[in-house]
């Protein structure tokens, strides 16, 4: 066990051309393999956006119009802010199920006080919000204090508040909404020349902080980014933006809510990427008993992630009611839960914990709300949609489980 | 008392780092601990060894805290102390790596190495992290330690042999300046260029001063690696060994008892 020849050259020994601490080089192999284990989750989705649009495009030449294009963003706002919270539960490896009947709720909250009550429509707004909240500071007491799973916490939530919404609406069971300020929410549109800045800025932004960081990695020493990555992915970005921002000029302008959901999207991104609170939160979803013995105050991340799940789904429902103009009783019911929760999977965020980006909240759900547009389009039935939808559902969920079967084995090694 | 029965005579470290006598610890009616003495010093390497249910761990969770023994003394560079918390042991200099490592599968080296303890500014919880400090520092502290079976600190953990993990659950241990490692069953399945690492690392770890406790089953790793070896069977010590003057055969013959004088003939 201690001959020499081993000593000397070790088989996990690293190429010695490879130097220590160096970042892969880019290569189209190491892509492809970075694409099967999930690296790459947010190239995949891509790829499946483009491909649903093709299909789409060929089907019908409406789909991929200015207009089209504006009222698919507009569909997905609501179940994209949703589905922020949704990837915070889920990197936390929990569920929330109670998020379609929050949103729901809180919707019939801020509707009811607005138009029955009269308040103005920004309390009213946030009345939502805090009630959403609240509800999260509930649900996550159960999920920490009795441990109780979270599953059956939120899926009693589900029910629970779903009841709480029907007894809010009141006997009509409808409140229709005609404040200036909520319905702007979703029917104003910046100017062309505000989009062009909106544009411009973002992308300007986007390459001072990669550059800035390309920069502070120098300075300290440590190898960055290898430089033909760093400058396709910056190239790549700026394109999507701008031609989004050309595309919608078209049409109305870039639409106020679209730039919230994105906007809401790059905060938690960039708190879960950078601040120490995301960190954990990655932390606890791969080894919670690891980062409770390391120190971190594990119920006060789950309490503080349940929290945000649950306001997240308060601002959903509300731009939800903002584009139906309502809140009524199906309102947060039916498939909206279930789409919430499939498009962060679609887009790569695993359901057991840990692995994921915020980003993939807006990709996922562009993907699936470009394929439920696409079917209105072609004018399927429902029979039909449902059925597409479900078997799009067990796909991404087949997809999100091989990565994890593949990574296991590869660590058998 | 306990030294008693050492079929070696071995001297304990001139100047114990740490020290703890008399420990015990029941759960229940179960004693687990009887009356144990423990030392280690600077830049020592002591194996604890000993059957299944021997109390090693049971020692090793009462040295870090987390389970602290119903009635013991310690001192710590001479002076009195408590470890009755693993924040007490921790303060103290005192760091374990547990047999199931506690690393996050899915966080690379470098977020493995700093869990709960990120680098970052000011600000609480949403603190901005200092990535280039903390990379820099792990590659550091790799070098430090010659570990180059990791050639990218940025890799996840998850992918990693059972070696490479070792390493950064060791490495980790480290990043708290302590004084004292405990390593529970640290070469426990791994194969054997992987062993190699580990306890090449052990070496590091002693000739860098600090004072080292390894539980192990493998008589082969501790003859390489220990100075003293300690033996513990039903919860009390019944021998020490001074490695330069003893043979796996005395140790094992402890460990079960084979070896028969006035002590050890209550077994069972």
């Amino acid at each position: 066990m201690s001959d020499t020849a081993t000593k000397a050259t070790p088989p996990e020994a690293p190429d010695p051309t490879t130097e220590a601490g160096a970042r892969p080089e880019f290569s189209l192999g190491a892509a492809l393999r970075g694409l099967a284990e999930g690296e790459l989750g947010s190239v995949r989705v891509i790829l499946g956006i483009a491909l649903v649009w093709i299909i789409f495009q060929s089907q019908n030449s409406n789909f991929l119009t200015a207009t089209n294009i504006t009222n698919l963003l507009l569909q997905v706002v609501a179940v994209g802010l949703v589905s922020v919270g949704v990837v915070l539960v889920l990197l936390l490896g929990e569920i929330d199920l109670s998020i379609g009947s929050v949103s729901g709720l809180c919707a019939a909250i801020m509707a009811v006080l607005n138009v029955q009550h009269g308040w103005s429509p920004v309390p009213a707004v946030i009345a939502a919000i805090v009630a959403g909240a609240a509800i999260g500071l509930f649900q996550g007491f159960f999920v920490n204090f009795f441990q109780i799973p979270s599953f059956v916490v939120t899926l009693a939530g589900l029910i629970g508040w779903q009841g709480f919404q029907l007894q809010v609406l009141g006997d009509t069971g409808t409140v229709n909404l005609t404040s200036g300020f909520i319905v702007d929410l979703t029917s104003k549109f910046f100017s062309t020349g505000v989009g062009w800045v909106i544009a411009i800025a973002a992308v300007a932004l986007y390459a001072a902080t990669g550059l800035w960081q390309r920069r502070k990695r120098a300075s300290a020493g440590l190898k960055p980014e290898d430089p033909l990555r760093f400058g396709v992915r910056t190239v790549l970005v700026g394109i999507a933006i701008l031609v989004t921002v050309y595309v919608l000029n078209q049409d109305r302008g870039l639409p106020y809510a679209v730039l919230i959901l994105i906007a809401f999207v790059a905060v938690f991104a960039f708190i879960t990427t950078r601040t120490r609170f995301g960190r954990h939160i990655y932390a606890v979803g791969g080894n919670a008993e690891a980062s409770r013995r390391a120190g971190i105050n594990v119920t006060r991340i789950r309490a503080t992630v349940f929290i945000l799940s649950s306001t997240m789904a308060a601002i959903g429902g509300v731009m939800a009611a903002s584009r139906l103009l309502a809140v009524n009783q199906s309102s947060g019911g039916s498939d909206f839960l279930l789409l919430a929760i499939a498009g962060p999977v679609v887009a790569g965020t695993s359901l057991f914990g840990g692995r994921g980006t915020v980003w993939s909240a807006l990709l996922g759900a562009i993907l699936i709300g470009s394929i439920s547009n696409g079917m209105d389009l072609l004018a399927l039935s429902s029979a039909v949609k449902f059925m597409i939808t479900g078997g799009v559902l067990l796909a991404a969920v087949t997809i999100d489980s091989a990565t994890r079967l593949r990574r296991q084995s590869i660590r058998r090694v | 008392m306990t030294d008693a029965t050492a079929t070696q005579p071995a001297a304990g470290p001139k100047t114990p780092l740490l020290e703890l006598k008399g420990v015990s610890k029941s759960f229940g009616a179960v004693r687990a601990l009887t009356d144990v003495d423990f030392e280690v010093g600077t830049g020592e390497v002591v194996a604890l060894v000993g059957d299944n249910g021997a109390g090693k761990s049971t020692l090793i969770k009462a040295i870090s805290g987390i389970q602290p023994g119903d009635r013991y003394a310690a001192q710590f560079e001479g002076t009195d102390v408590n470890l009755n918390t693993p924040h007490d042991a921790a303060g103290l200099g005192i760091a374990t790596v547990y047999q199931d490592l506690a690393l996050a599968d899915n966080l690379d080296v470098v977020e493995n190495l700093f869990l709960g303890h990120e680098m970052s500014g000011p600000g609480g919880p949403l603190s901005l992290l200092d990535e280039t400090s903390m990379e820099h520092r792990a590659l550091d502290l790799m070098s430090q330690l010659a570990v180059t079976t990791i050639a990218n600190v940025r890799t996840e953990v998850g992918s990693l042999s059972g070696g490479q993990r070792q390493s950064v659950a060791i490495a980790r241990s480290l990043l708290g300046e302590p004084k004292v490692v405990m390593l529970d069953e640290p070469t426990a399945a791994l194969g054997v260029a992987q062993t190699r690492q580990v306890l090449d690392l052990v070496k590091r770890l002693k000739d860098r001063g600090l004072g080292v406790v390894v539980i192990s089953h493998n008589l082969a790793d501790i003859f390489e690696v220990a100075d003293r070896i300690i033996v513990l069977r039903l919860g009390q010590r019944v021998a020490t060994f001074d490695r330069a003057t003893s043979t796996p055969d005395q140790v094992v013959a402890a460990i079960t008892g084979a070896s028969s004088n006035g002590q050890k003939g209550d077994q069972r």
